[in-house]
């Protein structure tokens, strides 16, 4: 229960450090953090207390199949790491091109649109 | 981008060619042991990488061309998308219609080998293009801003 | 053959040839993204005589395999999506010549047309996912194409906070993961329906009000707008078109619905279904509220049209909000199959005027250079065409009868007094008195009164761009006029394709 609970301690530490930093390279870690901190509630989930990893072996007894930690998340992880690499690099180039367009990462320089 | 000190120049030179080998063997087993065709692709895309960080960029594009790495794109996720498409003859897409083998051999499992040969080239490329991309924007704008300033 | 895959297999194919041969052919996404839209738009047509059904991919049948699903809902917003692509794809053939990089445009284009036919037709959760944040990183990446500042802020902030979504989404996932154990959507409607039957989970609780934020920020109910006046209007016209036509319905209130009715099972009256239907009448009111309030101070064109699409988004929410709290708490079947036509008829015809508004912001800002409402004025005279279309655009999304608008307002409206929520129901109309309000404004300002001295030197845009915006117009006046072979074909299926909850699970499942 209480790895639940670290983790989403963990998502309010990506939270909060969007919301309260103002350099937006800050932000980008934030979300960063959230993503990785949601990847591991997933995996979390499919942990079964003396589980062994899911790989099938040439001799193995079984009775090691019922022990396996469940292969599902970590298919889901799997992909959503590969999203969370693609916003990153998108993020990160908006980055770049917003620095070279205002000469600053500070986003209360940059936010002249008022939403 | 003129790259770093001569004892990281050397260790490069030794260490990329292992670094694609290996690459090559996570994508190739996949299958079978943890990883597959992303894990793969990056590992391999690092390599490529590593040669532009140690040396510059120059270096690393004489060894990939911006173009082929553009191709290898498009053409990897269109053979994903073409294997897809040749499972549709045995009636749905993605059907497994290559042979399976014997189970914990390399040619088992029958279409996904394909498969994660094909990741591996888009996701190699795609992450090396957007590392270039990144590295040599930030040059030639850093360029553009001093002449802009001299000007 | 069955259709379904090809509808995300097509775009998928067409988003990798266009960047590959676009390296020795410049002008490869001109020629194949109009013939890959013009086939989808036919197959959507096509698909939609067809009965519902399932295909499996890779032969593995659910719940074990994934399963691409077809069902009244599916059609009617697949419709939707590929007659406004192909609209919008034929606009930006000439509009798009003051940018550069157009093979990277069609490229991207195609994904979001890709990843928003995936949303629609996926019978899995986590597909759903998948195909949303294609089309979500397609759709970020095509706000901010024209690299200015402006661009890049308002493409910076929708990013950080469809990222947020994303994140909210994937959780939400996992839960219900975690205490279904399955991830096909008419299997995890099952066990639903069999281990909770009325009584309420806190987990799924928690599941449920995470969907609502992370599906209600792509759909833009407030308060999780924040993003919408400042990406539409700094998107190139087309994409603003398709942001505010398609892709806030088809990513948010189309997987709102998908979720709530169909998994969590709001239809039948499962546990916390009055939480999640009185949540989304609230949210539904505050965007009708706010969008109107908002949209009458503005002097900016295209700022206008977007806080007028968060009010017309709330109009949608609150016919399917009023059809799910009556079905909910087990009121007449009659009031509950009005409200969701109401709401779904709204869908279509704001997607029809929506777009031919946004495409004429275009047309405007192409010929003139501006899209501030104080520098133009007289329209009709130097640009007959494109002003007439505003003209029945603005009638229609203002609800005027005889066109479309009027009718699928005056059907939540209906349906709203008689569910019994007379005060929600005068405030839904006063606001579509506000909306007339300010698209009256929109017309004196740019296309009567007398001409400015930028619209003096404008002429009629090129038939590539006007002829979308006949299309379009044509469109929006005969959903209004043509509604009983419409409603029939299109409309009535979605709506019992809704209503009927464990069809869905029969459909899939077998």
């Amino acid at each position: 229960m209480t790895v639940y609970f670290l983790c989403v301690v963990l998502l309010t530490m990506g939270l909060y450090c969007l919301v309260a930093k103002k350099n937006i390279v800050k932000k980008v870690i934030g979300i960063v953090i959230m993503d990785y901190a949601v990847n591991l509630y997933l995996i979390i989930i499919g942990y079964k207390t003396g589980g062994v990893a899911p790989i099938i072996e040439a001799d193995m007894p079984l009775s090691t199949l019922e022990r396996f930690v469940d292969p599902l998340p970590q298919a889901l992880v799997l992909t959503s790491i590969v999203i969370g690499l693609g916003v990153m690099s998108l993020m990160v180039a908006m980055c770049i091109r917003l620095y070279e367009k205002h000469g600053t990462f500070d986003m209360s320089v940059i936010s002249k649109l008022r939403g | 981008m003129k790259g770093m000190t001569l004892i990281v120049k050397t260790i490069t030179d030794f260490v990329a060619g292992f670094i694609v080998i290996f690459g090559a063997y996570i994508v190739l087993y996949g299958h079978l042991t943890p990883g597959g065709g992303f894990a793969g692709g990056v590992i391999v895309a690092c390599a490529f990488i590593l040669l532009m960080l140690a040396h510059g960029a120059d270096v690393a594009f004489s060894k990939l061309p911006e173009k082929v790495a553009h191709v290898m794109d498009s053409a990897g996720a269109l053979a994903f998308l073409g294997i897809g498409w040749f499972g549709l003859t045995a009636g749905f897409f993605f059907m497994n219609t290559f042979g399976r083998g014997e189970m914990f051999k390399l040619f088992s499992s029958g279409m996904i080998l394909p498969f994660n040969i094909a990741i591996a080239f888009k996701v190699g490329s795609s992450l090396f293009l957007v590392f270039s991309a990144l590295a040599i924007f930030r040059r030639r704008s850093f360029r553009a801003m001093i002449e802009d300033e001299l000007a | 053959m069955n259709l379904v895959p090809l509808f995300v297999a097509v775009p998928l194919a067409a988003a990798f040839i266009i960047p590959l041969l676009g390296i020795w052919w410049k002008k490869s996404g001109e020629v194949l993204a109009p013939v890959c839209t013009a086939a989808l738009a036919i197959m959507a047509i096509v698909q939609t005589g067809a009965p519902a059904s399932v295909h499996h991919m890779g032969g593995w049948a659910p719940p074990v395999g994934i399963a691409m699903v077809s069902d009244g809902l599916s059609t009617l917003l697949l419709i939707a999506i590929n007659i406004v692509a192909f609209v919008s794809i034929i606009f930006s053939l000439k509009y798009m010549k003051v940018y550069t990089g157009l093979t990277k445009y069609y490229a991207l284009f195609m994904l979001m047309v890709a990843g928003m036919n995936g949303v629609v037709l996926s019978g899995d959760l986590f597909n759903i996912y998948v195909f949303l944040e294609i089309a979500s990183i397609a759709s970020y990446a095509l706000v901010a194409f024209g690299v200015d500042a402006e661009e890049l802020e308002a493409g910076f902030k929708y990013l950080i906070l469809g990222s947020v979504a994303s994140v909210m989404l994937l959780f939400a996932i996992g839960t219900v993961y975690a205490v279904t154990g399955s991830l096909n959507m008419a299997d995890v409607a099952r066990e639903i329906s069999v281990r909770f039957g009325t009584s309420m989970n806190p987990a799924l609780l928690l599941a449920g009000a995470m969907f609502l934020m992370g599906f209600g920020l792509k759909a833009a109910l407030v308060p999780f707008h924040a993003w919408l006046p400042d990406a539409h209007p700094s998107a190139p016209a087309p994409i603003s078109a398709m942001l505010s036509g398609v892709v806030i319905k088809s990513l948010g209130i189309y997987a709102i619905c998908r979720v709530f009715f169909h998994v969590f099972g709001v239809a039948s009256g499962a546990g916390g279904s009055v939480i999640y239907a009185n949540s989304m009448i609230a949210f539904a009111v505050l965007s009708i509220v706010l969008g109107g309030v908002l949209a009458i101070g503005q002097w900016d064109y295209k700022r206008l049209l977007a806080y007028s699409s968060i009010g017309q988004v709330g109009y949608i929410m609150l016919g399917i909000g009023v059809g799910a709290r009556v079905l909910a708490t087990g009121g007449q079947l009659s009031v509950a199959a009005l409200a969701i036509l109401g709401g779904l008829f709204h869908l279509i015809n704001h997607a029809a005027f929506k777009s031919l508004l946004f495409l004429s912001s275009g047309a405007v800002q192409h010929a003139t250079g501006t899209r501030d409402m104080k520098q133009l004025g007289g329209l009709r005279e130097t640009m007959p065409i494109t002003s007439w279309t505003i003209n029945l655009g603005a009638l229609s999304i203002a609800g005027v009868p005889p066109f479309s608008g009027f009718w699928s307002k005056l059907i939540i409206i209906i349906a709203t007094i008689k569910a019994g929520h007379f005060v929600i129901a005068a405030v839904a109309m006063a606001f579509a008195f506000v909306t007339l309000a300010y698209y009256v404004k929109v017309q004196r300002e740019v296309i009567f009164g007398s001409v400015t001295k930028l619209v003096e030197r404008a002429r009629e845009v090129p038939a590539l761009m006007y002829v979308p915006l006949i299309i379009l117009a044509i469109v929006c006046v005969g959903f209004g006029l043509l509604y009983p072979v419409i409603g029939a074909r299109i409309l009535e299926p979605a709506r019992d394709a809704l209503m009927n909850g464990t069809e869905y699970i029969q459909l899939v499942l077998g």
